[in-house]
């Protein structure tokens, strides 16, 4: 084959072809045999198993996600090597926790799972998978970035949708207003009071010099020398 | 990290106190036998050590849209590449918790805007998991012609502005001139050339004209003629190969690790295609092949995504084929608008007409999350219902967001001018990376 031709396949190496579902039931569908081994391997960790609509959701404890999603990725018999989606979902009801959502894939054995974590308000911190999977970089950030929760050892968890001194909160938060948490006029005030400069990145300051316009918790991470480039 | 060096040819008369090359003038013969260009005196001065900050975007044409790069350069080779992005952020999935699922349709066209109807099919067919609906026939069917045209639209874009990235401009003039055609025929179909809206949940906002059939099979004998001239021109072509070969490699444990997909992971040599490996829209009783790189370079992105256009056409002469007749919409009056003639005749066609715009079809509570092959990857759209009209969550998940991602991992220890090539292989779209 020469360098100027494609590879082309049918299909992938291992099972027979897949189908598209047809007249998926709401509940009660057989589960991914992935959560059966969860179950087995994490009887504490493992919370509770459902299926909506063909999809399997596990709960994990907030405490065994990464030992969970770690063992996922690890294991021969699961191999679970691509992350889809880190996310989290607030509910309107405010007394229900919010839940860190990861969507796994794995690709060898065709499975996907939804593996889901409760986290009470207030206490809006779990471990990040980046070690697992680079993709996680990212996903993390924006999940930081829209609702707050910090994910404990991420190399960088900055803001990235949302510049580094925005100062309304959590965009995705159900206690944040649609139009924004300041008003017009206010949000027009801050925009021209700011110091361009400020939304340099942490290694760009060097040319930059707003070190002060910075948040203070960006500073306090800057003083002690934390190299946060990717 | 591997280095490509340019070699220069330089007439050296030897090496200097420090070991280094000593350039000299380079004459040109003007009959006069003197120098036309003259060279500054000694060597260069020493500039080993010293690292440059230069930024890139957000306005910038070759970035895309409004992505921003600042990149560290040591020399002409880039040490380090720090990504900023949100220029163009939106709130999408904020604004969708306070609209309807069919209103939702409409905000995605605005994401990823080279795909727009591709985004609809995505999004309604994550609403109809989530409502438990089943669509037509001849839904399923028109539903695939307007993935594949709007997967040939968008490779069509990204294959014109890659060619004007690396300064071939005459692909470009052929790719906007078919793409043209597409256009054409998606404003016949639902009267919008870009924001089309063309899907509800439950079916679609208009039936294909008639006559519109003779079009599409218009375009798909006449298509792969363009395709083998935009082949011709480049495949083979020393500076198109010199321009991207071992340029960005990613290693297929790299690509997976790094959650890329689409073209991209395909090009690393990893056979993941949403469409054969979770099907969806009956795409697994199609006759086609998906093209799996060997190398992962930005040259292999390219052979996957010319071939995957050929492959597309397969796809649309299959459902022209195979088009039944039939409804298109489901007959469920809760979700579907009844026609126009019987809401302004019948008492119940009219109740059924307020409720599904006033209140909105309500999904039982639940979640889905259903994933399409778009373009430029793995898209999926999460959403969670509470049993309101109103979704509490909806997600975008945004291929290009996780492959931009790695830009950073791909540009690093190559020139100034790769990360050109390398950005444009990526095919972004940051309508969709901001949402």
């Amino acid at each position: 084959m020469s360098r100027f031709e494609i590879v082309r396949t049918g299909a992938s190496a291992t099972g027979a072809q897949p189908a598209t579902q047809r007249n998926v039931k709401h509940r009660g569908a057989e589960a991914n045999p992935s959560a059966k081994a969860l179950q087995d391997n994490f009887s504490s960790g493992v919370k509770r198993v459902e299926v909506i609509w063909g999809e399997t959701i596990v709960y994990v404890d907030p405490a065994s996600a990464h030992d969970v999603i770690r063992w996922l990725h690890d294991d021969q018999s699961q191999r679970y090597d691509f992350l889809s989606d880190v996310t989290a979902v607030e509910y309107r009801d405010a007394d229900v926790p919010i839940e860190v959502v990861w969507h796994l894939r794995s690709l060898p054995y065709r499975r996907f799972v939804r593996i889901k974590a409760q986290l009470p308000k207030g206490t809006l911190e779990i471990d990040s998978v980046w070690d697992i999977y680079k993709s996680a970089d990212w996903l993390e950030r924006e999940c930081y970035d829209m609702f707050g929760i910090r994910f404990r050892g991420h190399p960088d968890l900055r803001r990235i949708l949302m510049w580094e001194s925005y100062k309304e909160g959590f965009p995705l938060r159900k206690d944040f207003p649609l139009r924004g948490r300041f008003s017009r006029s206010e949000q027009l005030r801050q925009a021209l009071a700011q110091n361009p400069e400020a939304r340099y990145s942490m290694e760009e300051l060097t040319i930059a010099d707003a070190f002060a316009e910075l948040p203070q918790e960006m500073r306090e991470r800057l003083s002690k020398g934390e190299r946060t480039g990717e | 990290m591997s280095k490509r060096t340019v070699e220069v040819e330089l007439s050296t008369t030897g090496l200097d106190a420090q070991g280094r090359p000593q350039r000299v003038p380079i004459l040109t013969d003007d009959g006069g036998g003197g120098l036309a260009l003259q060279a500054p005196p000694g060597i260069e001065p020493d500039l080993e050590g010293e690292h440059m900050l230069i930024n890139i975007g957000p306005q910038h044409p070759a970035t895309h849209g409004v992505l921003r790069l600042v990149l560290e350069l040591d020399g002409e080779t880039v040490v380090r590449c720090i990504p900023h992005i949100g220029y163009l952020h939106c709130g999408f999935e904020k604004i969708g918790e306070y609209r309807q699922y069919n209103q939702i349709i409409c905000w995605t066209d605005r994401e990823d805007y080279l795909n727009s109807i591709g985004n609809n099919v995505a999004f309604a067919l994550g609403a109809e998991r989530l409502f438990g609906i089943e669509v037509t026939e001849r839904c399923k069917v028109l539903r695939v012609i307007a993935c594949e045209l709007s997967r040939i639209m968008s490779h069509l874009v990204w294959l014109g502005t890659f060619c004007i990235d690396i300064g071939a401009f005459t692909p470009f003039l052929w790719a906007f001139q078919r793409r043209e055609e597409i256009y054409r025929l998606i404003e016949k179909w639902v009267g919008a050339r870009l924001t089309t809206s063309a899907t509800r949940v439950g079916g679609m906002a208009a039936d294909i004209p008639s006559g519109w059939m003779d079009g599409l099979r218009q375009f798909i004998r006449t298509f792969p003629h363009t395709l083998d001239e935009i082949d011709r021109v480049l495949t083979r072509n020393a500076i198109w190969v010199g321009r991207t070969v071992g340029l960005g490699v990613m290693t297929p444990e790299e690509a997976i690790n790094w959650g890329l997909s689409g073209p991209m992971l395909r090009a690393s040599g990893v056979d993941y295609d949403v469409r054969k490996d979770f099907p969806y829209l009956d795409y697994e009783t199609y006759d086609f092949e998906v093209p799996v790189g060997t190398n992962g370079d930005v040259y292999d992105r390219y052979l996957v995504r010319f071939e995957e256009l050929r492959q597309s056409v397969r796809i649309l002469q299959q459902a022209a084929d195979r088009l039944p007749d039939g409804p298109v919409n489901i007959d469920d009056p809760r979700v579907i608008l009844p026609p126009k003639s019987k809401a302004t005749s019948e008492m119940e066609s009219m109740i059924h007409h307020f409720k599904v715009v006033m209140e909105g079809p309500r999904p039982p509570i639940g979640e889905s999350y259903v994933a399409v092959e778009s373009p430029k990857g793995e898209k999926g759209y999460y959403m969670v219902s509470d049993g309101t009209s109103k979704p509490v969550r909806w997600r975008i998940r945004p291929p290009s967001f996780v492959n931009l991602a790695a830009i950073p991992k791909m540009v690093e220890g190559h020139l100034l001018s790769d990360v050109i090539a390398i950005n444009a292989s990526i095919d972004i779209v940051m309508g969709e990376i901001d949402r």
